[in-house]
């Protein structure tokens, strides 16, 4: 066992963990934060993606020991505490981007990565920063538009 | 799926993490592929050296005439250097077409490019660059071409305890042009095939040609045939295309359900043919 100390959505952990745990799973069932969601387990689908250091990352494919000393941001890391949405889901509310859910916590940080590096970005460069999200419901153009959308919204 | 249990250790120094790869243990840097291979329980290391966070593995910087990579840079960090975007476009280039954002957030170079994945994207670039490997374990350093760093499929030069710390590449300023065009398995991002050229022209003909190729076969190679068969001769697109038809010849082409050896062959021609031009247009 090892103890790591992180930081998740500006709050201080500390715990003892295996080595071998992977980073979604402390996220999901030793903090108890559900939002970021298993999917494919083997880094394809992007649903487990969070940010750790400011860089987003496939929580699956990470071992929380990995992370030891660093920042963590999860989608519940983004609503201001009053609940007020932040703009990225606002957009994806009002585009509806969504039909069953399940990729969005992943699709939503990978928007936020893709918005901070490029503010203004095109249709295809809107579509190349979410290679590595997959979504099976919506066929991507509602996603696409709520990137766009936030994007206007300054987000 | 959980990975097999491990001892973790995560040195401050390459110092220590060198010592203990001396003892046995496996480095660990990104992990974007040794990860999944764990999780598979298709490796099971007993000990990991987390080399991933070490400052002096970090770094890009130019030095008598050519750029040093530190081998913990990560993809996002080749593709985004302005150094690289600079002076060796062909790496930051290439290492924008790795994976995707996620996957190029943690992937490193030296990982990627100990890892020698037949289908990884470095090999071709790193081929056509005349990079050189920077190999260092707890004995010393030693510096290979990457011909004779990578040997076959996943099989490179590393001597067990020793880890690459470190790729040189050359400053590609002015007249010299490169491109890197790349046909890719749509889910994985991983290349079918993938070629990388690096070009000089001088009076209309061809000085100097260096032709990378990833994907085809088990491994990457230098096409030595592709490049000479242009220097010398006149810049035309029948040279180009006839020389692009030499690329797949003497190798050992690979099938899988995503390509017949017969359709990865003819795409490695083309996908030369179109690495050769844009290079060209990008060459004084």
């Amino acid at each position: 066992m090892r103890t790591i100390n992180v930081s998740v959505n500006g709050k201080q952990y500390s715990h003892e963990v295996e080595p071998r745990m992977l980073l979604i799973h402390y996220l999901r069932e030793v903090i108890g934060l559900t939002g970021t969601h298993m999917g494919c387990e083997t880094s394809l689908c992007g649903a487990c993606t969070i940010e750790v250091d400011g860089k987003a990352v496939k929580s699956c494919t990470m071992f929380a020991v990995q992370a030891d000393g660093a920042k963590i941001l999860t989608v519940e890391g983004l609503a201001a505490p009053d609940g007020t949405l932040h703009p990225i889901q606002e957009a994806y509310w009002t585009e509806h981007a969504l039909q069953c859910g399940f990729c969005t916590p992943g699709m939503i940080m990978i928007t936020k990565q893709i918005l901070e590096r490029n503010p203004n970005p095109t249709e295809h460069e809107i579509r190349e920063g979410l290679d590595g999200n997959l979504c099976r419901c919506t066929g991507y153009q509602h996603i696409v538009n709520a990137v766009r959308t936030a994007a206007k919204a300054g987000a | 799926m959980i990975a097999n249990s491990f001892e973790y250790s995560a040195p401050g120094s390459l110092k220590e993490a060198l010592a203990l790869l001396a003892e046995g243990a496996k480095p660990l840097a990104g992990g974007m592929s040794l990860i999944p291979m764990m999780k598979l329980r298709l490796a099971n290391p007993e000990h990991l050296v987390d080399i991933g966070r070490l400052p002096e593995l970090n770094y890009i910087r130019e030095e008598g005439g050519a750029i040093h990579i530190g081998a913990g840079v990560t993809h996002f960090e080749v593709e985004s250097s302005p150094l690289l975007l600079g002076k060796c476009p062909l790496l930051a280039e290439t290492a924008a077409y790795i994976g995707d954002i996620q996957v190029r957030n943690r992937g490193t170079l030296g990982g990627s490019v100990a890892h020698a994945d037949p289908s990884a994207d470095y090999p071709a670039a790193l081929h056509a660059l005349d990079a050189k490997i920077v190999l260092t374990s707890s004995e010393g350093t030693r510096t290979l071409s990457t011909e004779e760093f990578f040997l076959d499929t996943f099989t490179t030069a590393l001597d067990p305890g020793e880890i690459v710390s470190e790729v040189i590449v050359p400053v590609d300023a002015g007249l010299t042009g490169t491109s890197y065009q790349k046909f890719l398995q749509p889910a994985s991002g991983f290349a079918i095939v993938g070629a990388a050229a690096r070009v000089r022209q001088e009076g209309g003909k061809f000085t100097m040609v260096r032709v990378g190729v990833t994907g085809l076969s088990g491994n990457g190679y230098r096409a030595r045939n592709v490049e000479d068969a242009l220097v010398g001769q006149d810049v035309t697109d029948a040279n180009i295309k006839a020389a692009a038809a030499l690329v797949a010849d003497g190798q050992d082409a690979s099938s899988d359900l995503h390509a017949t050896a017969e359709y990865r062959a003819h795409l490695a021609g083309a996908y030369t043919a179109r690495a050769l031009r844009a290079a060209l247009s990008r060459s004084a």
